[in-house]
Order: C-alpha cells, then sequence, then structure tokens
C-alpha cells in the first residue's frame, strides 16, 4: 500500500466549487428564501440562571404581521438518545436547549421564538414577550460549581461513575484510566513537576451565524434548508425533538461558513420547523452575531492539575492528573476525550488520570475541532518542557526520549499501528526553524498533539455518463475542500481527468445515510466509501468490456484507466473509460457505483509545533515571528487543503492562547459577545504557518489517509505558552496570555510588592 | 413610516431599491436587490465579509445605511469579474487554495482588490494590515497573504 504510487492523488488542482464561492455565487444558510417566506426571532433569557414562572405571549400574538409565536410548550421535552458525531446524546438537553421549558441556564437561552412578515416586525413582537423569572445565582466556574454550597442547575443530576453519589450535584460525571503503580512509579522519578492550570471558555468562530429556512407542509412534511455539518444529524434531531418520522424530515445542506464542530446540534432549525407549522408559511431564522456567542458553541473552560514524574536521564516514570471540564448548562463536556488524548504522546508506565464533567450557566458546549484535547495537551506539555529545564535537557530530545512508537498501548487501551511522532520530532530538531537564533525579546516553544480521527458511517454513490465523465455525490457539507479529494479519489480509480469528475453534496433524500462532517473523518471515512463505489464503477466497466469481448470477466484487467482484454481474443483492444461509456446504452444501460460502511476509528493522528514569539516587555503584548507545524497526516490527498487544515488550526490554537475568551461579570453576562472583543487572530497578527506533512501510511484506508483537520488545534497552546516561558522566565499557567495577563506578570517580577494586585488578578502565575 | 426610494450605481449598472430608513446597504443588497454574495458576519463592521468599494473607498456595508447609497457608485464582489473572465485576485484566490469554507471569500476579494486599487506592489505587511478588518477562521491567512502577494507579483510582470 505504501509503495503505490498515484497519480492523481497528491496533486493540487482547483477545486470545483472555487470559482462560485470567489464570485459571490455559492448559497450559504443565509442566502436561501422562499416565496411566502417570514422571519423567526427569538426571544432569549436575560438572565444566566432562573426559573421561568409565567410567559404571557398575548402582546406579540396581537402585533402587527406577526404570524405565529411559540414557547417550550411547543417543543414537547423528550427522552430521546441519538448516536451523533463521536458519541451519544441526549435529545432531552438539546430540546430544552433549544427552547427552555421549566428553568433557563444561561444567558442567552432561548425562551420563545415569533415568526412575522419582516425581520424587523419578529423582532418587534419578540421584545412584546413577558417572561417573569425567578432569578437564581449564577454558577460560571467549575470551582463554584463543586463548591459544598453551590446552586443546583439540575435537581435530578447524580454523579456518573461515582458509585454512593446521590446528592444532586453539578458534577454530572466522573471517569478515570489508570495504568501501572503510580506511587511506584513516582517513588523512582528523580524530578517531579506539579501545576495547575486553566483555559477560558473559547468559541469555535465561523464566520458564517447560523441560519436556516424550514418549510412545514399540510402533508406533515419538513423541508429544513440550512447549513450544517450534518444534514442527516440535523434531519434526526428535528425529528426526535419534535416527534416526527426522520422519514418526513428533509434537510438540503447550504453551503456551509465554517463549522469546527459547532454545526453539528441544533438551535435555530426545530424553531423554525415549529413556526413553520403554526404559521403554514415557510419561515427564515439567521442568528446575529452576538446570539452566535450567547447561545451556541463554545468549548470549555477548564482547569487541570497535572503531575509528571521522571528520570534524570528524561525518561517519564509516571503521570497523574485531574481534569475539571466546564460543559456548560447540559453534560457533556469533552473531558472524557482529554482524558484520553492528555497522555497519548508518550509512553507512560505508571498514570493515573481523571476527568470531572462539569455544568454551570454558560452556553452547553459543542464540538470544537478535537474536543477535550488542546485543554490537557496544554498542561501535560508545558509540565513536559519544565521537566526539560529543571532536567537542563533539550525539550526535543526529552519528547524523542518518550515518544509513543508502534506497539505502544495507547493511554486508552489499543496499541498503536504505525505512527509518525518521532519521525516528527527528529525532523523537528533539525529543521531551521528550531536551530536558528532569536532576536532581542523572543522566546522559542514547542509541543505535541494527539487526536483519534474518527470513522463510522459514510455512504457514497459515482454515477458514470455517457461521455466518460463522472459525478461523485455523498452527504458530507464540504468545510474545507473534501469535494476535490473525492474527486481526486474518483479520477485515481477510473483514470479520467479530474476535472471531468462533478463533485457534490446531496440532501437527505438523495444521499445514502452519512455521519457528520466532523472527526477529520470525511477524507478517511467517506473517502473510502468513495473509493469503494468507484472500484464497484470499474468493476461494472470490467463485465462490460468482458460482454464485448465475449470473455469472462474475471480475464479482464484495468490498466492506467483502461479495461484490458485478455490475449489472444481477436480484434480486442484496450478500452478507455469513455470507450466504455459510449458504449453503455448497447451494454446493460447506465452504471453508477455505490458504497456504503462503517470505518473503524481512523489513524492515530499525531503534530508536532514550533512557536517562536516576540513579547513587548512595556506592553505585555506579543507576537508570533516564526511558526512551524509538522504532522503525520498518512497520505495529503490535496496538499493544499492539508496545507490549509494545519494552518487554520494552528491559528486557531495561537488565538486561543493568546486573546481569546469568553468574560463574563458577576451576573454571569457574557461581556464580549462580538468580533469586537472576543479577539481572534487577524492578518497583521500572524506569520507565514510553515507546513511539514509527513506521510506515514494509515493500514486502515487504501491510500494510507489517518485524516488531519482536528490534530493542528491540539499543540499550539502549550507552543505558545513555552515560548512564552522561554522569553519571559515566567510559567505562565493560566490562558489566554493576553497583554494585561503577561504584563501585570512582568511588572510583578520587576517590582514584586508593587505589583501584587495586578498579578493575582492575573491567576498567579509564578517564576519556575 | 414610508420606504425611501434610493438611485444608484451598483457594478457600472444603474440600480434602484426601496428601504427602510435604517436599513443597512449590507441588507439592501442582499435582500433588495439579491446580491447574496456579500455575506454577513457580525452586522458590526468587525469582520469584513460585507466588504464592498463605495465611491472608491473600502467600506463594511453592514456600517452604511442603504440611504446612504443614493447618487453613489459601490462595487460588490458579483461586480469584480469582468464578463467571464475573473479578476487576477479571484484567480489567484483559486490557485493558491486560499480559501476553505469561503463565507469570508467574498469580503477578502473585494478587500484585496481595493487594496491593488491603491497600493499595486504591497509588501507582506502592508497587505496583512490592509485585510486586518477582513476575518478568515479557517485559513490561518497564509495563503490568502500568498495570493494576494502573487497577483501583484504577476501584474508587475506583466507591467514590465
Amino acid at each position: 500500500m505504501s509503495e503505490r504510487t498515484f497519480k492523481q492523488v497528491g496533486t493540487r488542482p482547483i477545486r470545483h466549487d472555487g470559482v462560485d464561492k470567489v464570485t459571490g455565487r455559492a448559497s450559504y444558510g443565509a442566502d436561501f428564501s422562499l416565496p411566502g417566506m417570514i422571519h423567526g426571532a427569538v426571544v432569549r433569557s436575560p438572565h444566566a440562571h432562573a426559573r421561568i414562572v409565567s410567559i404571557d405571549t398575548s402582546a406579540a400574538e396581537a402585533a402587527p404581521g406577526v404570524k405565529a409565536v411559540i414557547t417550550g410548550e411547543d417543543i414537547p421535552e423528550t427522552n430521546a438518545k441519538l448516536m451523533l458525531g463521536e458519541g451519544a446524546i441526549d435529545l432531552h438537553d438539546i430540546g430544552d436547549n433549544a427552547m427552555a421549558h421549566a428553568k433557563v441556564l444561561y444567558h442567552g437561552h432561548s425562551v420563545a421564538a415569533v415568526a412575522a412578515v419582516t425581520p424587523q416586525a419578529a423582532r418587534d413582537a419578540a421584545a412584546l414577550i413577558k417572561v417573569v423569572y425567578d432569578v437564581l445565582e449564577p454558577v460560571t466556574s467549575v470551582d463554584r460549581a463543586m463548591a459544598p454550597d453551590a446552586p443546583i442547575l439540575d435537581d435530578t443530576m447524580t454523579t456518573k461513575g461515582q458509585p454512593g453519589a446521590n446528592a444532586p450535584t453539578n458534577v454530572a460525571q466522573r471517569m478515570e484510566l489508570k495504568r501501572g503503580d503510580i506511587a511506584k512509579g513516582f517513588a523512582e522519578a528523580d524530578v517531579v513537576v506539579e501545576r495547575e492550570f486553566r483555559t477560558a471558555t473559547v468559541h469555535q468562530g465561523y464566520i458564517e451565524p447560523h441560519a436556516c429556512v424550514a418549510r412545514y407542509g399540510e402533508d406533515g412534511r419538513a423541508i429544513v434548508w440550512c447549513s450544517t455539518q450534518g444534514p442527516f444529524a440535523v434531519r434526526d434531531q428535528c425529528a426526535a425533538i419534535l416527534s416526527m418520522d426522520p422519514a418526513n424530515v428533509k434537510v438540503i445542506p447550504s453551503e456551509i461558513g465554517g463549522g469546527f464542530g459547532g454545526k453539528i446540534v441544533v438551535y435555530l432549525e426545530p424553531l423554525a420547523i415549529a413556526l413553520s407549522r403554526k404559521a403554514q408559511r415557510p419561515v427564515k431564522m439567521v442568528m446575529t452575531r452576538d446570539e452566535v456567542f450567547r447561545a451556541t458553541g463554545p468549548t470549555s473552560g477548564t482547569k487541570i492539575r497535572m503531575k509528571i514524574g521522571a528520570k534524570r536521564d528524561g525518561t517519564i516514570v509516571a503521570a497523574d492528573a485531574s481534569l475539571y471540564y466546564e460543559a456548560g448548562a447540559y453534560r457533556g463536556s469533552p473531558a472524557g476525550a482529554g482524558m484520553m488524548c492528555a497522555y497519548a504522546p508518550y509512553r507512560i508506565p505508571n498514570f493515573a488520570i481523571e476527568a470531572f464533567d462539569i455544568v454551570v450557566n454558560k452556553p452547553k458546549v459543542a464540538a470544537y475541532r478535537a474536543p477535550g484535547s488542546p485543554m490537557a495537551a496544554f498542561a501535560i506539555e508545558s509540565v513536559i518542557d519544565e521537566i526539560a529545564r529543571q532536567l537542563k535537557m533539550d525539550p526535543i530530545d526529552l519528547r524523542i526520549r518518550n515518544a509513543a512508537v508502534e506497539g505502544d498501548l495507547a493511554p486508552y487501551g489499543p496499541p498503536y499501528g504505525p505512527i509518525g511522532l518521532k519521525a516528527m520530532l527528529e525532523a523537528a530538531r533539525k529543521h531551521p526553524h528550531w536551530t536558528s537564533p532569536l532576536g532581542p525579546n523572543q522566546g522559542r516553544g514547542v509541543a505535541c498533539g494527539f487526536w483519534f480521527n474518527a470513522g463510522m458511517n459514510s455512504s457514497a454513490s459515482v454515477t458514470l455518463n455517457m461521455d466518460g465523465s463522472a459525478a461523485v455525490v455523498t452527504g458530507n457539507p464540504d468545510i474545507g475542500g473534501t469535494r476535490v479529494a473525492q474527486a481526486l479519489m474518483v479520477a485515481e480509480e477510473l483514470g479520467i481527468p479530474v476535472e471531468r469528475v462533478r463533485p457534490g453534496v446531496a440532501d437527505t433524500d438523495s444521499s445514502g445515510f452519512t455521519d457528520v462532517t466532523g472527526g477529520s473523518r470525511v477524507c478517511y471515512a467517506t473517502g473510502m466509501a468513495v473509493i469503494k463505489a468507484a472500484e464497484d464503477v470499474r468493476e461494472q466497466l470490467k463485465a462490460r468490456a468482458a460482454q464485448i469481448w465475449k470473455v469472462d470477466a474475471s480475464a479482464v484487467k484495468w490498466e492506467d484507466g483502461c479495461a484490458v482484454p485478455p490475449s489472444g481474443v481477436d480484434k480486442a483492444e484496450p478500452m478507455s473509460v469513455a470507450n466504455l461509456a459510449a458504449k453503455l446504452s448497447h451494454t446493460g444501460g447506465p452504471i453508477i457505483g455505490r458504497a456504503s460502511l462503517y470505518a473503524p476509528m481512523a489513524g492515530p493522528g499525531f503534530g508536532v509545533h514550533l512557536c517562536d514569539l516576540e513579547v513587548d516587555p512595556e506592553t505585555g503584548c506579543s507576537r508570533i515571528v516564526r511558526y512551524t507545524a509538522f504532522q503525520d497526516v498518512g497520505k495529503a490527498v490535496h496538499p493544499s487543503f492539508v496545507e490549509g487544515q494545519i494552518q487554520g488550526g494552528a491559528a486557531q490554537g495561537i488565538g486561543w492562547a493568546l486573546n481569546e475568551e469568553y468574560v463574563y461579570d458577576r451576573n454571569g453576562v457574557m461581556e464580549n459577545a462580538g468580533f469586537l472583543d472576543y479577539r481572534m487572530p487577524v492578518a497583521s497578527d500572524l506569520p507565514m504557518l510553515e507546513t511539514v506533512i509527513f506521510e506515514v501510511a494509515n493500514p486502515l484506508h487504501p491510500y494510507g489517509v489517518r485524516g488531519v483537520g482536528e490534530v493542528p488545534i491540539v499543540p499550539p497552546l502549550a507552543a505558545v505558552a513555552n515560548a512564552m516561558r522561554d522569553t519571559t522566565g515566567i510559567r505562565f499557567t493560566e490562558l489566554p496570555l493576553s497583554p494585561p495577563r503577561v504584563l501585570a506578570a512582568l511588572e510583578q517580577e520587576r517590582e514584586p510588592v508593587a505589583a501584587g494586585a495586578n498579578a493575582a488578578q492575573a491567576g498567579r502565575p509564578g517564576r519556575s | 413610516m414610508a420606504k425611501l426610494h434610493v438611485q444608484t450605481t451598483i457594478n457600472g449598472e444603474a440600480a434602484e431599491f426601496l428601504c427602510e430608513p435604517q436599513e443597512s446597504l449590507l441588507d439592501a443588497l442582499r435582500n433588495e436587490l439579491g446580491l447574496t454574495g456579500t455575506k454577513e458576519g457580525c452586522a458590526t463592521g468587525d469582520c469584513g465579509a460585507c466588504s464592498v468599494i463605495f465611491n472608491g473607498r473600502l467600506v463594511p456595508s453592514c456600517l452604511v445605511l442603504a440611504a446612504e447609497a443614493q447618487d453613489r457608485s459601490i462595487t460588490t464582489i458579483e461586480g469584480i469579474a469582468t464578463g467571464d473572465a475573473l479578476h487576477p485576485v479571484q484567480q489567484k484566490f483559486l490557485e493558491h487554495a486560499a480559501l476553505q469554507c469561503g463565507v469570508c471569500t467574498p469580503g477578502f476579494i473585494v478587500a484585496a482588490t481595493a487594496l491593488l486599487n491603491r497600493n499595486p506592489h504591497p509588501t507582506e505587511t502592508e497587505a496583512r494590515f490592509w485585510l486586518a478588518g477582513n476575518l478568515c477562521r479557517c485559513t490561518g491567512y497564509d495563503k490568502i497573504i500568498r495570493a494576494v502577494l502573487d497577483t501583484a507579483a504577476e501584474t508587475r510582470k506583466a507591467a514590465v
């Protein structure tokens, strides 16, 4: 497999959907309209935690232009569960999150919705809805949530995985992993470092707000046009929440303006269907940016205690950690994934790790690129950096000494197959970035990162046209270039030019069932289905050629895009796809290749990032001056989009490290719900982001693909923090490393007494 | 209040529409004129997805009132290509794979066009600061900046 040479896979053709996207023709969630369409607006809670006493909708219903008003009474509570993305989700929580019933659990929680003839009329009417609240104390940190006297969000919640814990609690679950004997391991250690880390709540930050149009018909069927990572996921969630048969819900995905995990669960779609059902008109709903921040995403704020012990030669002998992840308003933080990822890059003979899923009065967290892993990596990669400093070892050498290799057991159980981690670390050590001199006020950091990469359900069909061109259809919205990758696979298998393969994304009536665009699974799992569907076409073409040559199909070979006859057949010449396609009508009719499969979890993905950072000692403002990301991708089907995934993930991680955070006031109200104050990286914040692609083939995929999109957001948090430690001498344990926090720490270094108050606010960074 | 009647020039052609007094140019372009290539990412002037060229000046159309378009000339993403020929910036975005989800792309292309109109040979730093008003969450900007600088390099070559 690794010896396979490719003709088209690995080239960089222009994406098929590119011209539509550079000319403004591509249609995104908010770009779609229907005749007779009206507009929805959501009424959102002004409190972070409150009981709903009453809702009076009479004034809104009487307002001009209003066609429908809904509240929690129109969205019945359900106990259905659904396998979605990388785990089962509780539809009760998704439904209650889309429209609150008894309580509101965060500022911005939806309590009612209005549909009216214009967006302005809907907004005006929404303002007339009177909700009486019994306001409760908000809980906005894991520490407060776990305090004995903490207000309880859900009176029925007990701690899963903690036998005997029957009192109501905000701790939804405790999980753990163990191996070996940590007491013995730490006893053997020459150096032990333990730190406590915190990361802020951050948002996926996709540029396109959530948007949909829903039309509910008199026949009880609903059609939803929306921007989503998973049309089947939207269909099945809406059906379960609204007690409909999924067969009566059709979801047509638009182009999607970013998701990063945040466009999998439904927010607006069930409301739009319910409003349309009441109004008997198509209903469009589009979130404002403020609503996106307050009521969708984000990912967990965390507290992590991490302890590592190593011998004098750098061998890690023991690790012990506790992970506390905010779930937001409902259970389901990625604490478990963080727990499984934390130690994944290293061979650690003795370890223990526990993880807690904790509810707080913030938006219900959604998946965000390698959910749970970046925070855990921030903790362990910072501690490993500290161990290297104490042992006076090169931090890459220390990592090479402990790097997991093929055959080592992953912390979550199975042995690793072939992985490129150690080879990447060795390449990083020799890379000119690592050996180049640093300027004044500059520091350098390194960090590793891991993500599982998902498999799951995928379907694909390939249609051969009479002229020898082909179309490939899947149910995965294309978020970053997957269509052109799928076209490359079909082109490779059939031996036709990639420009003659038209890749498309179909709706839920037209595509075979396919899980979400997420988990770095599209090029891997759906790609596998695409390859199999193209192979199916090829096999059928061989059978047609055999029919023409009057030979047995098994005697026909396929070489260089042609069916080749067995020797000795009179006047039989090899026939190309185009030759055979021209004869389809006379050899049995059209050909469709299809495949559907459940792909096992993909090849483990690792990355190694190097970061140079410069700090202005007068302002605490920092700047990334050089950045290099190494990643083992298995096989880069379209290298430009693989590089793009790595660069984009690195940039998001840099934003998480340096500036991004939800800032809350004492009432649990987010104070920075806009792009001006929620500071994502802009072009002038970043240098070019160098990528180094490693291709250690994944044996589970015919081309060796292992998934690429999520790994690159894992290392940057620690790579940036380690660079900050290198230049300032200060070990920061709390993100983001925003200018005020860095300046306070620098001032404390310069004048420990005078700057004490500021430093306390900055999370007590300590010189190590 | 009655709607306002606005007569303007959009992408070189006369256009007219009715709008509410408080309506933004962005909403008028999208909802009254069907020019949905201009995107809304924030409606507060922070993301640049709604960038248009307004009488020669790059502006976020979400911060311009639709009524201000009276007797002005506006270029939107739909007016960047000439006939069936892409603008060099558009072509370079495709060649460099400078887009992933693509929703910020119209704003970037309008902004990059405005940059090159004003400064045909920007340095990397100039390009980065000019485009700092446009948010992209997918690419990390690397390929976008390369596409813009390559467009400039190619036009310089063509001019020699």
